[in-house]
């Protein structure tokens, strides 16, 4: 038998020793933001720059605080759209690539269609989708769901299409049926790739959704952060602007995390990708 | 010790001396137009330890895979004199494949790959785990069940591999070079546990190798193969009254095993380049 032991690493004393380099990577990056910030806030003050030109930190945070009331409502506003459009893609994205794979001419007869819609900008096809989308929630819905999409969908194919050969085989050999191949030894083969997918699907969600809805303009109810980012610009509400940018960004961090984690939890137990190096 | 044809009549009444698999002349035309295999024959009778011998392209694992019902054969036949037949003509459940790589599924534990031929018959969890249990345990494994692939060495994942197949309790086991992968010293271990395993369980095993010295260390039956195109160039027993073991290895039987199975090899290979 080859044998198991693990290797003796010489225990760090105290609870520091143990965690030092986890601490250090997350205090460093916080102690770099601070003091940008602090900076920021110097050079406003030191030049006493205007806020309708560069607000400081504090008159951003102070916007934050106070329009609140008007920015809440739009930053859930934007995360649904952001949310509902991601779902849909992963949904429409892993079933049509399972639709593809199926066949060699399904795939060829189908790709380069979903490919021309990829490769076309969905800005300019946003005017279509408001004149036809029922109400504007729903056209952005459609444009934030068509640029996650397909990310999801090429990711998907082609974690299908990468299949261990050998594994193929197998199955082939003990019999198995085609749902049971794609149930077993498909889906779970390509997860790495789906995850790579969701990663990059959910930071373009987000990215068009504020996007279609600067080429939607809606006002009223119902509107996101992207329309109020517009509307503090048009009233030289230049800190509001600043606030929304940060919920924006936040936001963003978010479903980076989220994702992330999700992609951890799937896969830190056997894929390479979440394994650490032990040399 | 002579170069013969297997018979293809078996002894009547020895249960083990029937003929399990019977290949008549199979050709296989690869669709780039190779000629991989050409009107082979091959009768293996249940119970042996055959070896397929022969230089790269010589179509060892083709033909390994055409018994397997892995790619049709182009012209001949195969037939399963004792076996029940499913729709794709193949002994389902009777035969089990040992790949040249592990080919574990990554997302499994070692538990979980050797659940999976029982799995796909539809044999519940826990019906199944005694089986695999006991399996994992012939193999050594048994502290591991809950392991994944990448925290095993290439042996023991060669061991879950072969677990795999057995869990089954196949008739036939076809192994593809499956140790050609890993250093000395475990492919020497690896061999010894494939014939305990052998010996214990009455299986016919069909062992393809580019080895001279595993194939006489391990088979009772060499065949030697020919290239270009593939063809069967000498089918012999190899015969020792001595237990294959760490003894043999040094004894002049195995010497002179070694040394036949050599000339027979040199003289498929000499033959290539008339």
């Amino acid at each position: 038998m080859t044998d198991n032991a693990p290797a003796v690493v010489p225990p760090k004393s105290g609870f520091l020793g143990r965690n030092r380099e986890t601490l250090l990577r997350t205090l460093i990056p916080i102690c770099v933001v601070i003091c940008l910030v602090f900076l920021w806030q110097f050079i406003i003050t030191v030049n006493s720059i205007p806020q309708y030109i560069l607000p400081g930190p504090l008159a951003v945070a102070n916007s934050l605080y106070n329009d609140w009331g008007t920015l809440s409502p739009a930053l859930w506003v934007t995360t649904q759209i952001t949310m509902q459009a991601l779902a849909l893609a992963l949904i429409g994205g892993v079933g049509i690539a399972i639709f593809l794979v199926q066949s060699k001419w399904i795939e060829t007869a189908f790709y380069p269609i979903t490919v021309i819609l990829q490769v076309t900008p969905i800005v300019a096809i946003a005017p279509l989708i408001l004149i036809y989308a029922p109400t504007t929630q729903v056209a952005l819905l459609i444009c934030a769901f068509l640029v996650a999409f397909f990310p999801i969908l090429s990711n998907m194919v082609q974690g299908l299409k990468s299949v261990d050969h050998n594994l193929l085989n197998l199955y082939d050999l003990y019999g198995a049926s085609r749902w049971q191949t794609l149930l077993y030894l498909k889906l779970p083969s390509s997860l790495p790739y789906f995850m790579t997918g969701l990663r990059i699907g959910g930071g373009l969600a987000l990215i068009a959704a504020v996007v279609a809805e600067f080429a939607a303009g809606s006002a009223g109810a119902g509107s996101g952060l992207a329309f109020r980012l517009l509307e503090s610009q048009y009233r030289l509400n230049i800190p509001r602007l600043f606030a929304a940018l940060v919920l924006l960004s936040l936001l963003g961090v978010v479903i980076f995390a989220i994702t992330s984690f999700i992609s951890w939890f799937f896969l830190h137990r056997w894929h390479e990708s979440s394994l650490k190096r032990e040399n | 010790m002579s170069t013969s044809q297997a018979p293809l009549i078996p002894a009547p009444g020895d249960a083990r001396k029937r003929p399990l698999v019977v290949m008549r002349s199979v050709s296989k035309m690869f669709s780039s137009g190779t000629l991989a295999l050409s009107d082979m024959s091959l009768t293996v009778e249940g119970g042996e330890f055959v070896s397929l011998l022969g230089p790269s392209g010589c179509g060892k694992s083709t033909a390994l895979r055409i018994i397997a019902g892995l790619g049709d054969v182009s012209t001949g036949t195969i037939d399963w004199p004792s076996s029940r037949i499913n729709s794709k003509g193949l002994p389902e459940g009777d035969i089990s494949f040992v790949f040249q790589e592990p080919t574990l599924m990554p997302w499994q534990t070692v538990f979980g790959n050797v659940y999976l031929p029982l799995k796909l018959r539809g044999v519940s969890k826990s019906a199944a785990r005694e089986e695999i249990m006991k399996t994992l345990a012939t193999v050594g494994l048994q502290d591991f069940a809950d392991a994944y692939p990448r925290e095993l060495s290439g042996g023991m994942k060669m061991r879950v591999s072969i677990a795999r197949a057995l869990v089954t309790k196949p008739k036939l086991l076809l192994m593809d070079e499956p140790f050609a992968a890993l250093d000395e010293i475990t492919r020497q271990k690896l061999n010894d546990d494939v014939l305990r395993l052998w010996r214990e369980t009455g299986i016919t095993v069909i062992f393809v190798t580019h080895s001279v010295f595993e194939s006489a260390y391990l088979s009772n039956r060499i065949v030697v193969m020919k290239a270009r195109p593939g063809r069967v160039h000498a089918d012999f027993p190899l015969k020792t009254s001595m237990s294959r073991d760490a003894h043999y290895r040094t004894s002049e039987d195995y010497r002179q095993a070694c040394e036949k199975v050599s000339n027979m090899l040199l003289e498929a290979i000499g033959g290539e380049e008339h």
